[in-house]
């Protein structure tokens, strides 16, 4: 059941962006694939979870139990996954952290895919000069260390949401701009377009009709493997202390704090770096399996 | 060669000046500045310091003496560590953060290219589907959550290696830094191996050698590997890259004292010299590491030949 309500939003969104052939096609073929199915269930329950949960548990995110600190995980006293050092229920933390963790990968990779994209179609339709000065630029910002810039960043500005999700939009946007940019060269010079020039369709209905559907799957494609990117990259800087800030809490901060705790109570190591790697994990696999439904190269 | 190695060491140029302009002017806007102690100081006082640090001066002319000063090596001074320059800090850090990542990207070499032909060699088979299941799950879990549980389970529970601490060096030291550090780059060296491989192997030259009547070894060691490893190669920048930005929180975990962990602690203290001057380190071994491997390159592909 859960899986035909899925289909029917996800075929409702493939038709808006896709077109309606190419998204059915795909997303059959992506039924097909076991690993990227699970994936996708388990990343809806995750995200469900990380949504509703919170409302459903007795503990607010900052809530201290004065009874039970560091405690370990037991259903008696309702902290199912224990409490950390100052007696919050890391359930609820893990949670909350979710929230931040996801809604992180989810603007940031927004972010990136706006940027990337206009940048990458600009780029590619103007040609000429304007293109190849564009494309030298983001040579040069591959070349730069941006890690340790957006660390700068963080550093320097203080520790702040809003910061965090356009500093790592904007260093993701890169690899988005290259592969539009060529979606867009390589399009523009297909027979089906000149065909379609010569039958004297106007040219944004040859925009929308036949460039943006056609230029669509490895978009997507990237889109979902920037999404672990993102969430891997806020944790790193939450990990170093430059994430997000108490009261609020991610899975890299708790992960970081797990660590601090980890000789005398693991738990709170182990929680947040399970719901971590299960989501990357499945990240990973729903990002290949839309690859191998995507990709025109692989039919 | 030589022309195209002056070429690319003339294009690092500006990317290294837009990295120490953007460092520069981010830490000179940073509110605060370094005498903002727990005690105000006397106005004539900090005068006097900020003239000794040359801090009175116009902006670009701070920014010029930064410039000379970086042209001779000099970071100028540590805020926090008083009696140290970031230069001193950097050169007692970096060749033991150089020890762990260059024994990483050798482990990552050693065994993820063997791993990569193993799976492509036995494709679709239980053998393969092991190694990139066990990859995928490499680069799905990131090596700050990976180095926390293994000194749990190796360095905790077992008590086999030491948890943490550097100890001069020493090899029961090294063994789980090294691991963490590496566990990444092994999964994606794998599957890049593989996947070359596997296109390798599928190409007419590859044909025309078993038509030769070629054994199998043959076809593989002589035929085979050398242009499945190009792909790889050029995967090396990435993965140094990435093996140094996971220095930056293997070192904190592990308690080693590199770069990485002075970075850390620069940022938390907002040691802003220090936290300027790794970035500038930093960005420069990045980008000498892809002029490096792009060069590796272009001796391992006869086809490629920089001429221009």
């Amino acid at each position: 059941m859960t899986t035909d309500t899925l289909s029917d939003n996800r075929l409702s969104l493939s038709d808006a962006t896709a077109g309606e052939s190419l998204g059915r096609d795909a997303w059959r073929r992506l039924k097909q694939n076991r690993a990227a199915m699970v994936s996708l269930v388990l990343l809806v329950v995750i995200a469900v979870t990380c949504l509703i949960g919170p409302y459903l548990l007795p503990w607010g995110l900052a809530d201290v139990d004065w009874n039970a600190f560091s405690a370990a995980p037991s259903l008696e006293s309702g902290h199912f996954l224990g409490t950390d050092a100052n007696g919050r229920d890391l359930l609820t933390r893990t949670l909350y952290g979710g929230r931040v963790s996801l809604s992180v990968a989810l603007v940031a990779t927004f972010v990136s895919l706006v940027i990337g994209v206009l940048y990458g179609a600009i780029s590619g339709y103007v040609g000429g000069r304007l293109d190849s000065l564009m494309m030298r630029f983001v040579d040069i910002m591959y070349s730069l260390p941006f890690m340790f810039l957006v660390i700068l960043l963080m550093v320097v500005f203080g520790r702040n949401i809003f910061l965090i999700y356009a500093a790592i939009g904007a260093v993701e946007w890169l690899d988005m701009a290259r592969i539009v940019r060529g979606q867009t060269l390589a399009l523009k010079q297909r027979e089906f377009i000149e065909a379609a020039h010569a039958l004297g369709v106007r040219d944004r209905k040859i925009v929308t009709r036949h460039l943006i559907p056609n230029a669509i799957g490895p978009v997507i494609i990237y889109v979902t493997l920037t999404v672990p990117k993102v969430i891997l990259l806020e944790s790193f800087l939450s990990f170093l202390g430059l994430g997000v800030q108490e009261p609020l809490t991610s899975w890299g901060v708790l992960i970081s704090e797990g660590t601090d705790m980890m000789q005398s109570a693991p738990w709170l190591l182990l929680v947040p770096s399970l719901f971590l790697a299960v989501t990357l994990f499945c990240l990973n696999f729903l990002g290949d399996g839309l690859r191998d439904a995507l990709d025109p190269k692989t039919r | 060669m030589l022309s195209y190695t002056l070429k690319r060491l003339l294009t690092a140029v500006p990317t290294l000046l837009i990295v120490i302009t953007i460092s520069f002017f981010l830490m000179r806007v940073a509110p605060g500045g370094p005498f903002d102690g727990e005690r105000q100081l006397p106005p004539e006082i900090e005068a006097n310091l900020k003239a000794a640090y040359h801090l009175d001066e116009p902006l670009p002319q701070q920014y010029l003496r930064y410039m000379g000063n970086l042209l001779q090596g000099d970071f100028g001074p540590s805020f926090k560590y008083k009696d140290f320059s970031v230069t001193e800090l950097i050169a007692q850090g970096f060749p033991v953060s150089l020890e762990i990542g260059g024994l990483a990207i050798l482990v990552a070499l050693l065994l993820g290219l063997p791993l990569g032909i193993i799976a492509a060699l036995r494709r679709n088979t239980m053998i393969d589907y092991t190694v990139m299941g066990t990859a995928l799950a490499g680069i799905a879990v990131p090596n700050f959550v990976i180095a926390p549980i293994l000194a749990l389970v190796f360095g905790v529970l077992l008590a086999w290696l030491p948890a943490g601490g550097w100890n001069g060096g020493a090899l029961p030291n090294l063994v789980l830094p090294v691991i963490a550090l590496s566990i990444q780059q092994i999964a994606y060296i794998a599957r890049m191996m593989r996947a070359s491989m596997i296109e390798v192997l599928g190409s007419h030259y590859i044909r025309t050698a078993r038509a030769k009547g070629l054994s199998e070894r043959q076809v593989i060691w002589r035929h085979a590997i050398r242009p499945a490893l190009l792909p790889v190669t050029s995967y090396l920048g990435p993965a140094i890259a990435g093996i140094i930005t996971g220095s930056v929180v293997i070192e904190q975990i592990f308690g080693i004292p590199g770069i990485g962990r002075y970075f850390v602690q620069a940022a938390l203290n907002r040691d802003y010299t220090l936290v300027m001057g790794t970035v500038v380190f930093y960005g420069a071994l990045i980008v000498l590491m892809n002029l490096l491997v792009d060069l590796l390159y272009s001796a391992l592909d006869p086809q490629i030949r920089y001429d221009d």
